[in-house]
């Protein structure tokens, strides 16, 4: 199979001398489902920064979909980010504007044709059941429909590996299931799909493999 | 290439309904600049006028010759005579003191007390028009002419035209030295105008980063803004001037009339325009570019 992401000996140190991550070594496939899993400040949201070449390893090598990203240029970041959809812990949407603006800002950025953005746009919230909400403003969706714009926008421009940080953080169970039947669907059309988690009730459901973190370290 | 082209005209559009979003501090703003920059263009299209007028004057000089007071009539013929001959003059004309004082009487408001002169205080005069010549040039004839016997006084007419252009050339450093500073201080303004818009969309500039935008893409419709504020200021000054000008027309055919002259403003030119404009365009968009390079980096994804 073929490896879509690869931690070779990474580490994460930060200034002040607190080691976030310790030795990771692991692979994930293209095509897999994997969680990530472990409490808060155990390192799972530094683990996915790294991913996106937010924040950089301290040693180590990443590689993903065939870029080592620790050796990227600055000005090659950016593609390297277009290849990723990344859900945000704190969603990170744009409250200044509507529903189908919001998606279509990763498809502005990648430069389509207005047209194709119109279609894709509504593509996307179709799959995430926002399709009638795409005149409304943000400020007035539920924490749930909060959650699938995040989605739609994270898969509008369809990415490689899709990335989430604690998705189901602050949502009910109902909703919960709702948002991983989502990923389920992406996952099975082939996208690489990276969710990180301190839910026990979705790693309790799923059959997909977990990396579970404790203090920086991979716990076997 | 297609994609390249609709990028840009995405940014403009943004930058555009930017713009339109908050129309009155734009405005604001924007006629800040047009009013600082009407200064400098006002005051060149008046050196211009100015300039213009005086040619006018340069092209075809007039000197004056007065004989003296008891100069008779062979004075004149030989003076007649030697005219003829006489270097770079196109053509002359005698006046007499009678038809002087004639004029005089005639023309101007001391006609009641010409009228009532016993002697004829005024000189036979030649006055000529000479072909166009450079100042010197023109310095040596009247000294030639001076040196007659039979003259009094030569007045060389243009030479307030030679004064008055080098008060126009110290009015054109005067206009270069406003506008570079008025230049530098759009570049100023527009830098924190851009750093203020930084600021409100760090959000989006934050989301744009971390979905892969490039930096050129987050940096175009602030280019754009600069650019824009900086050609509608122009305009704006455009604008200013032009309607100042036309007030000035206005009392100024009224002005005219009296000195029987055609006295009118010219406007500015569109090539003026144009020129003001892309410089001004240009100027914003580097105080936006410097405020860019200065701003943006720090707003990195965490």
């Amino acid at each position: 199979m073929v490896a879509m992401i690869t931690f070779d000996n990474v580490y994460k140190r930060y200034p002040d001398g607190y080691e976030a991550l310790t030795n990771l070594v692991f692979k994930i496939h293209a095509g897999e489902m994997v969680f990530i899993t472990g409490h808060s400040g155990a390192g799972k949201s530094t683990l996915l920064k790294l991913i996106a070449a937010i924040e950089k390893p301290t040693s180590g090598s990443i590689t993903v979909s065939d870029q080592i990203v620790n050796k990227l240029k600055t000005s090659m970041i950016p593609f390297l980010r277009r290849s990723l959809g990344i859900i945000f812990q704190d969603q990170k949407i744009l409250y200044d504007r509507t529903v189908f603006a919001n998606v279509m800002l990763p498809l502005q950025v990648h430069g389509f044709e207005k047209r194709v953005m119109e279609r894709r746009v509504r593509a996307a919230l179709d799959k995430v059941g926002l399709l009638n909400k795409e005149k409304a403003y943000p400020i007035t969706l539920s924490g749930g429909e909060k959650q699938r714009l995040c989605i739609a926008r994270a898969v509008v421009h369809r990415p490689l590996i899709l990335i989430a940080d604690e998705p189901t953080a602050n949502l009910d169970v109902a909703y919960a299931q709702n948002i991983m039947e989502v990923f389920q669907s992406f996952h099975q059309v082939g996208v690489t799909v990276l969710i990180a988690t301190h839910d026990q009730t979705i790693l309790n459901d799923s059959t997909a493999r977990i990396l579970s973190l404790n203090q920086g370290k991979l716990v076997v | 290439m297609r994609v390249w082209i609709s990028q840009h005209w995405q940014a403009l559009g943004l930058t555009a309904k930017q713009f339109f979003f908050k129309p009155i501090s734009n405005f604001l703003s924007v006629a800040v600049i047009g009013i600082a920059f009407s200064f400098p263009l006002g005051i060149y299209t008046i050196l211009e006028n100015l300039q213009s007028f005086s040619d006018y004057f340069v092209h075809s000089p007039q000197i004056s010759l007065f004989l003296k007071i008891n100069a008779t009539e062979t004075d004149i013929e030989n003076i007649n005579s030697r005219l003829e001959t006489f270097d770079g003059i196109t053509s002359f004309q005698f006046i007499s003191n009678e038809i002087a004082l004639a004029q005089l009487q005639h023309e101007s408001g001391v006609g009641d007390i010409a009228l009532h002169l016993k002697k004829n205080p005024l000189p036979h005069a030649f006055i000529m028009h000479t072909q166009h010549m450079p100042p010197d040039k023109l310095e040596e004839s009247r000294v030639t002419l001076q040196q007659w016997p039979e003259v009094a006084y030569v007045q060389v007419d243009s030479d307030w035209v030679r004064k008055m252009h080098a008060l126009i050339k110290l009015g054109r450093i005067a206009v270069i030295m406003l506008s570079s500073l008025l230049g530098v201080a759009l570049v100023i303004v527009m830098f924190n105008t851009i750093r203020l818009q930084i600021l409100t969309k760090q959000d989006e500039i934050e989301v744009s980063k971390l979905i892969g935008a490039t930096d050129r893409f987050i940096r175009r419709p602030f280019l754009y803004f600069g650019a824009l504020q900086g050609m509608t200021g122009a305009l704006i000054a455009w604008i200013i001037i032009a309607f100042g000008i036309q007030m000035i027309n206005d009392n100024l055919t009224e002005l005219s009339q009296l000195y029987e002259l055609n006295l009118h403003l010219v406007p500015v030119s569109l090539y003026q325009i144009l020129l003001l404009s892309v410089i001004a365009a240009l100027l914003g968009w580097l105080g936006a570019r410097l405020s860019v390079a200065e701003h943006l980096s720090r707003i990195e994804p965490k």
